[in-house]
């Protein structure tokens, strides 16, 4: 739940930086075109790969051929955002950084030549550098050994290829953004969670991220107990469109009582905010709720980074009206969470996805008459 | 109302017209189409709210206010017009407010 040991904690390598020359392969391009890729070197790409961790490839050479001879190994796909030239290196890995979004600690870098390890570290002192040789050991070091590894990690490289492709269409894109996002040919799945679909959104429900509505923490372990619970609804949802997987994007705990559904925890990953997916969430969960007859309530807590959530709660209808439904819930998220009230109509389905989700209502505890 | 004397007096406060020239504008650029100041811009074939946030972001950059709570519901955005009267509101300086 905490992050306890202050001194440099051993967190998992999120992308690996591979040299070329004497590292990845055996032999100098430029000197012998037929440089060698060893099989321990293939394994430990394809390893890494499977394990979700990123990879990619900083060398000093010229570009064209180098790509073209990773593409006749047939290991050019599995490389993100290469960087192939004749600048510092370190420049290289701090652009690789940047463009996966990804903090310097989360980096790799290996080069068979002390000097480049020594720039690199010098500039970026977090990043994590290793020598050619320890190539054969690393997939059993710890920082290389996530703790989970599911559906998403093994096509995280997939997702960030897609990704870039996503990117630069939008840069090209003339239309404004909602022409842009029906071009997407979008499908959300919202469904009743199962373990492995949890470690999915680990990440999500492991921070207080910008797009945690509640800034209320639920641990993993909370959420998985809550699984079998017939009066709770643990729900995630995944999102695709035409350039791939976004992968597990959201998750919503909710628990269901006679007159309302209390809305604990909305959190969706800050990867899709622009495509408006906690807002689609939100109106589907309103339209359910209205298609059940029961009100919506919805815990809030503002922190300095989920102002997002805020406007879409406020802009879904949710405000502070007194109803007597709220009785069925208060004081039972805390002091300082708001308790945000909603009485459902029907929505529209989203224009900008095709949703794909449970009947919420078919589980609801049954309703004695209520008052109205 | 007191100004300091090494900054440029701010534009005259309050001026609708001016903020819905501006929340025109802004909506046009950002949807590349036009729209007239009483069009429900989130109704049938408007905006979807994931256009919110950037609206919010910039009435209260662009007019140094703070749209908090109650305040964010949709009725105060649903036309440029509403959105000239939240900005006009919000914008009266608070009782007991610092004016230097």
């Amino acid at each position: 739940m905490s992050d306890t040991a202050p001194e440099a904690p051993p967190g998992t390598v999120k992308c690996l930086v591979w040299d070329l020359d004497n590292t990845l392969w055996h032999g100098t391009l430029l000197e012998d075109e037929n440089v060698v890729l060893s099989e321990a070197n293939r394994e430990l790409i394809i390893g890494l790969d499977a394990r979700g961790i990123l990879q990619s490839v900083c060398s000093r050479n010229d570009h064209d051929i180098a790509w073209a001879r990773l593409k006749a190994l047939g290991v050019a796909d599995y490389f993100v955002v290469p960087e192939i030239g004749w600048g510092p290196k370190s420049d290289a890995v701090r652009r690789i950084t940047e463009r996966l979004d990804f903090a310097p600690g989360t980096i790799a870098f290996i080069d068979d030549q002390p000097a480049e390890r020594a720039e690199v570290a010098f500039h970026l002192p977090e990043v994590r550098c290793y020598a050619a040789q320890d190539a054969a050991t690393l997939l059993s070091l710890p920082e290389f050994s996530p703790r989970s590894v599911t559906v998403d990690s093994r096509q995280r490289r997939t997702m960030y290829q897609a990704g870039f492709r996503r990117t630069d269409e939008r840069e090209r894109f003339a239309g404004s953004s909602e022409d842009f996002l029906r071009s997407l040919d979008m499908v959300m799945r919202i469904g009743r969670a199962t373990d492995d679909e949890l470690s999915r959104v680990e990440e999500l429900t492991l921070r207080t991220s910008q797009m945690n509505a509640t800034g209320v923490h639920y641990p993993d372990e909370v959420l998985r107990a809550l699984l079998a619970c017939p009066s709770h609804e643990v729900l995630v949802t995944t999102l695709t469109d035409r350039f791939g997987p976004h992968g597990a994007v959201g998750v919503v705990l909710l628990e269901k009582h006679e007159r309302a559904w209390h809305l604990k925890l909305l959190a969706t990953s800050c990867r899709v905010v622009a495509f408006g997916a906690g807002t689609i969430i939100l109106n589907w969960l309103v339209d359910q709720a209205a298609l059940a007859g029961v009100h919506l309530l919805a815990d809030f807590r503002a922190t300095d980074r989920n102002r997002v959530m805020e406007i879409a709660y406020r802009f879904a209808g949710l405000d502070e009206q007194p109803c007597g439904c709220r009785d069925e819930v208060s004081g039972s998220s805390g002091e300082d969470v708001l308790l945000l009230h909603l009485t459902p109509e029907r929505r529209e389905p989203p224009t900008t996805v095709r949703l794909i989700a449970p009947d919420l209502a078919d589980r609801a505890p049954p309703r004695a008459g209520l008052p109205d | 109302m007191t100004t300091s004397p090494d900054r440029p007096v701010p534009e005259p406060a309050g001026d609708a017209d001016t903020v819905r020239t501006d929340l025109l504008q802004f909506l046009a650029k950002h949807t590349g189409r036009d729209w007239a100041a009483d069009a429900d811009v989130f109704g049938n074939g408007g905006l979807s709210s994931i256009f919110a946030m950037e609206l919010v972001v910039h009435l209260e950059r662009t007019y140094g206010i703070a749209i908090r709570g109650a305040d964010l519901r949709m009725d105060n955005f649903r036309t440029v017009r509403r959105m000239g009267s939240l900005v006009e509101r919000l914008r009266q300086p608070a009782p007991g407010g610092s004016g230097a």
